[in-house]
C-alpha cells in the first residue's frame, strides 16, 4: 500500500523540543502526517516514540516538569496556542493506550462516557452513538447481547477494540494508538491491524510500534526515532526497501534495537 | 540418547528437605488454629452480648423514657440521640473529609509542607478521642459558651472522624489505576469530571468501607459525647433541638452501670450493650448493600 501523493498533511510538527527537566527528550523534530492515512512510528526502546505521540493531543501537560519549544499544528491550528481549550483538542484527537484500560462500568457506559462528558444525554441518542462506535470497532456482532455486562469481563483484545471504540464515540479526527497490539495475542493484534486499516479511509492514525513487521504491513508513512530525533521518514515502502540512512537500516535489518 | 540420563520412577516427588515440608505444615496448622480461635472468641463475644440482652428487648425499652429512680425505664431519647448525633456528624465529616482526601490526592503540591500535613492528618487519626473531647469542651462550652449540646457533641465527633475519612479517601482515590485516568483525560474529560466519574467510583468501595469504620467508631464513642454533649437527655421523645443535651446509648450505657441508683441497672446496661452492638453490625450491613448492588451490577 502506498500513501496517496496527493493526500494533504493534517499535522506539522515544526522544529518540536521536548524536555523533561533538564533531559532533552525530542530534539528538532520535523514532520508532516498526512490525513487519512496510517502514519507508525519506530525505534528502540526510549527513543521518544510515546513522547511525540503525548505531545499531539497534549497529555504531556499533565507530566510535571515538561517543556516544549517549536509548534504542532493540526489542520492549519497551533495546538499549543494560548486560545486551545485541551478538552477540545482531545476530543478531535482520540487516544488508545498500550494497555486496555476500560473502565469498570459496562461496556455500553465504556462507549458513553466520551459522549456524556461532552454533554450527550439523550437515550436515543446515546444508543445510536454506542452501536455505530462498537460497529467502528468491530466488536458489536460479539457484545450487541451483553452492552449491560462489565467491560472487564471482555477478553484483552476485546477490551482493546472497546477502547478504540470509547474513542471513537467522540468522532475525532485523529487516532493515537501507542503500542496498542503490544498487550495482545497474534490474533487479536491481527483484528485490530484490519480494523486500523478500516478505519483510515475516515481518520488520521498515528501508531506506536515495536514490531516492524506490523508498521510495514499496515502503515503508509514510517518515521524512526533514534535518541529523540527524527533519523528517517519516508512511505513505508521506500522505506524498508530503501532505506536513506544506515542507522535506519540496521535497525530495520534487525542489528540493533 | 545418551546413556548417563537416568529415569527417576517419580520426577515429581518433592526434592525438597523434608524440614521445610514439616516446618510449612507446622506453620499453616498454627495459622488456622489461631485463626479459628481469634474467630470463635468473636462470635462468642457477640453472642453473649446478644443473647444476654436481645431476649428482654421491647418497644417499651426502645423507646421509652428513662426513670431516674423506678424501675423499667426506657432508653428512647438516648436512641434517638444517638442517631441524630451520628447523622449530623457524618452530614458535616464525609463532604469535608472527602474533600480534603481529594485534594491531598489530587491538586495538592508534592512539596514539604504538603508532607507534614499528611503527617499531622496521620498522627490526628491516632490521637485518643477524649482529646477531641477536651477540644470540644473549649469550642462550645467555653467560647460559644452554648453548654452540652447536641450540636456540640456532633462536631466534636466530626472531628475526631474527619482525619480517619481524609485518609481512607486519599488512599482510595490513589488506589485508583493511572490508567482509568489517563483514559478520562485523553477522551477530553476535565480534572473535575474525572474525578466525578471515574475516581470516585472506583474509589467508593475503599471509602465506604472507611465510612462504615467511622460510622461504626461514633455510634459506640463515649468519651467526645460525655464531655460535649452531656450524661442527659432532654427527658423526651424526638427532640431535633440542636441546643439540646445529647446524651447518646453509648454514654447512657457508661452512666447506668456507673453513676444510676435504678435498681435495675444491670438489666438496662444489658440490654442497651445488645442493642448498640446490634445497630453497629445493621450500619455495617446497610453501607454494603450499595456496595453489594454495584458489585452484582459489574460483574
Ligand atoms: N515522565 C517522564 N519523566 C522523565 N523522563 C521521561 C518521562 N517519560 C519518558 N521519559 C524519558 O524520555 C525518553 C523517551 O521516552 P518515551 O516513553 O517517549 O520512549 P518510547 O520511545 O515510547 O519507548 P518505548 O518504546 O519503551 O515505549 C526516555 O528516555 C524516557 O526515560
Ligand atoms: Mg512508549
Amino acid at each position: 500500500m502506498q500513501a496517496p501523493a496527493h493526500t494533504r498533511a493534517l499535522i506539522e510538527i515544526d522544529k518540536l523540543n521536548l524536555y523533561y527537566g533538564t533531559f532533552h527528550a525530542l530534539k528538532n523534530v520535523s514532520m508532516e502526517i498526512p490525513e487519512k492515512a496510517i502514519t507508525a512510528f519506530i525505534g528502540p526502546s526510549g527513543c521518544g516514540k510515546s513522547t511525540l505521540l503525548r505531545t499531539l493531543n497534549r497529555m504531556n501537560d499533565m507530566i510535571a516538569g515538561t517543556r516544549i519549544e517549536g509548534k504542532i499544528a493540526i489542520g492549519g491550528a497551533d495546538i499549543y496556542s494560548k486560545e486551545v481549550d485541551v478538552e477540545t483538542l482531545r476530543k478531535k484527537v482520540g487516544m488508545v493506550f498500550q494497555q486496555p484500560n476500560p473502565f469498570p462500568k459496562s461496556i455500553y457506559d465504556n462507549v458513553a462516557y466520551g459522549p456524556r462528558l461532552h454533554g450527550i444525554s439523550g437515550r436515543k441518542q446515546l444508543d445510536e452513538i454506542v452501536e455505530t462506535s462498537l460497529r467502528s470497532a468491530a466488536l458489536w456482532e460479539e457484545v450487541k447481547d451483553y452492552l449491560k455486562r462489565s467491560a472487564l469481563s471482555l477478553s484483552g483484545g476485546q477490551q482493546q477494540r472497546l477502547c478504540i471504540a470509547r474513542a471513537l464515540a467522540v468522532e475525532p479526527d485523529v487516532l493515537l494508538m501507542d503500542e496498542a497490539t503490544s498487550a495482545l495475542d497474534p490474533i487479536s493484534t491481527l483484528k485490530i491491524e484490519e480494523l486500523a486499516q478500516e478505519l483510515k479511509d475516515r481518520y488520521t492514525i498515528v501508531m506506536v510500534t515495536h514490531n516492524m513487521h506490523q508498521a510495514a504491513r499496515v502503515s503508509n508513512q514510517t518515521v524512526f526515532f533514534l535518541n529523540g530525533e527524527v533519523v528517517e521518514y519516508a512511505e513505508t515502502e521506500k522505506l524498508f526497501s530503501t532505506p536513506r540512512d544506515q542507522r535506519t537500516e540496521d535497525y530495520i535489518s534487525g542489528r540493533f534495537g | 540418547m545418551s546413556a548417563g540420563v537416568q529415569q527417576s520412577p517419580r520426577p515429581f516427588a518433592s526434592s525438597r528437605k523434608s524440614g521445610n515440608r514439616l516446618k510449612n505444615n507446622l506453620f499453616t496448622g498454627l495459622v488456622w488454629t489461631v485463626g479459628i480461635c481469634t474467630i470463635i472468641f468473636i462470635i462468642g463475644l457477640l453472642f453473649l452480648i446478644l443473647e444476654k440482652g436481645m431476649p428482654k428487648l421491647s418497644i417499651d425499652f426502645l423507646l421509652g423514657l428513662p426513670d431516674e429512680i423506678m424501675e423499667g425505664g426506657g432508653i428512647g431519647p438516648a436512641l434517638f440521640n444517638s442517631f441524630y448525633v451520628l447523622i449530623i456528624s457524618l452530614v458535616i465529616s464525609i463532604p469535608l473529609g472527602m474533600a480534603a482526601g481529594i485534594y491531598l490526592s489530587e491538586f495538592a503540591p508534592d512539596n514539604k509542607f504538603i508532607g507534614f500535613l499528611r503527617v499531622c492528618v496521620e498522627g490526628l487519626a491516632s490521637v485518643p478521642s477524649i482529646i477531641f473531647g477536651l477540644f470540644g469542651i473549649v469550642l462550645f462550652v467555653e467560647a460559644f459558651d452554648i453548654g452540652l449540646t447536641i450540636i456540640g457533641g456532633a462536631v466534636s465527633l466530626a472531628f475526631l472522624n474527619l482525619p480517619v475519612l481524609t485518609r481512607v479517601t486519599e488512599e482510595a482515590i490513589r488506589a485508583v489505576p493511572q490508567e482509568m485516568k489517563h483514559a478520562s483525560f485523553a477522551l477530553g474529560g476535565t480534572h473535575l469530571q474525572t474525578i466525578r466519574r471515574v475516581l470516585i467510583p472506583v474509589a467508593l468501595n475503599g471509602i465506604i468501607t472507611g465510612i462504615c469504620l467511622v460510622a461504626g467508631r461514633a455510634f459506640g464513642e463515649s468519651a467526645v459525647i460525655i464531655l460535649t454533649a452531656g450524661v442527659t437527655t432532654s427527658g423526651v421523645m424526638w427532640d431535633f433541638n440542636l441546643l439540646s443535651p445529647g446524651e447518646t446509648l453509648a454514654v447512657h450505657l457508661w452512666y447506668v452501670q456507673s453513676e444510676a441508683i435504678v435498681p435495675d441497672a444491670v438489666e438496662i446496661a444489658e440490654k442497651s450493650a445488645a442493642v448498640l452492638v446490634f445497630i453497629v453490625l445493621l450500619i455495617n450491613l446497610l453501607f454494603r448493600i450499595p456496595l453489594w448492588l454495584n458489585a452484582r451490577k459489574m460483574r
